[in-house]
């Protein structure tokens, strides 16, 4: 694992982690949707707030993929779920919410699977490329420890 | 708003999202290794080879669908627990649709974590 990768798995982290209490807090303005009015449900994206959660999953999205092109699925989606852990310190240092004994526990036993991912290796199967201009590595040397 | 509603919502998003994971991962791999085709080919060239990819178009729209279906999820119940009980749930079908699906080798240590990160989400959301 490289620097870089790092940050591609930082920056999938974090956008993940903004873009849904955006996407949270918009929806609640827009208010219930129900099943008969269908159209009401595209027309949420309209709301300031659902439109900016939007971009920073959009951010999020580039992000994932770029991960996955060089990570096992198994491995990038326990590696970023630190985004939970990062909402829980903002809840309590940002937004000075109480965060409970069972929240606590959370953020231990998440950042345990993080650590338990981590240590592994990153891809351990490549199927090979479609047939195109551009073939990669060999996993041997791409899986790095 | 029924439970009823709320958790079929819920199994949505985890059906869909989980089907919209493999098929974009199984895409990128096939893509191969952005850096390096960034480095050699530019960033259209990238986004072109990666947008021509039909498991990447059909990954797309799963992950529409999930979309779609949160959002339902989250008009109709609590952020406290559709947030979670949608996520934990999705790491656990993710790890044993990654295995069936990709063929990742999902040894011992991956399944701790995808357990561990899943009983962390759901106890964070408490």
């Amino acid at each position: 694992m490289t620097f870089r990768k790092y940050l591609v798995l930082a920056g999938v982290t974090i956008f993940g982690a903004i873009g849904d209490p955006l996407l949270s807090r918009g929806m609640k303005e827009v208010g219930g949707i129900s099943l008969q009015q269908l159209p009401s449900v595209i027309l949420a994206i309209l709301n300031p707030w659902v439109a900016v959660g939007i971009l920073f999953l959009l951010g999020f999205f580039a992000a994932y993929m770029t991960a996955l092109s060089w990570a096992d699925l198994t491995y990038v989606l326990p590696a970023t779920s630190l985004g939970y852990v990062l909402l829980a310190l903002i809840a309590k240092f940002v937004l000075h919410e109480q965060v409970s004994t069972a929240r606590w526990l959370g953020i231990l036993l998440v950042s345990a699977g993080v650590g338990f991912v981590t240590r592994g290796p990153a891809l351990t199967h490549n199927p090979p490329a479609e047939s195109g201009a551009y073939v990669p590595e060999p996993v041997s040397s791409r899986a790095e420890p | 708003m029924k439970p009823a509603y709320v958790w079929s919502a819920i199994a949505a998003i985890v059906l869909a999202s989980v089907a919209g994971d493999v098929l974009l991962s199984r895409a990128m791999k096939q893509v191969g290794d952005v850096h390096e085709f960034f480095r050699r080919a530019g960033l259209l060239a990238v986004v072109g080879r990666t947008l021509r990819n039909p498991n990447f178009m059909l990954g797309i729209l799963a992950m529409a669908v999930a979309f779609y279906s949160l959002l339902f999820a989250l008009s109709w119940g609590d952020v406290s627990l559709v947030a979670p009980a949608s996520a934990s749930l999705t790491f656990v079908a993710n790890a044993v649709a990654a295995k069936l699906f990709l063929h990742e080798r999902v040894d011992p240590h991956r399944w701790m974590a995808a357990l561990l990160v899943a009983g962390g989400v759901a106890l964070l959301a408490a």
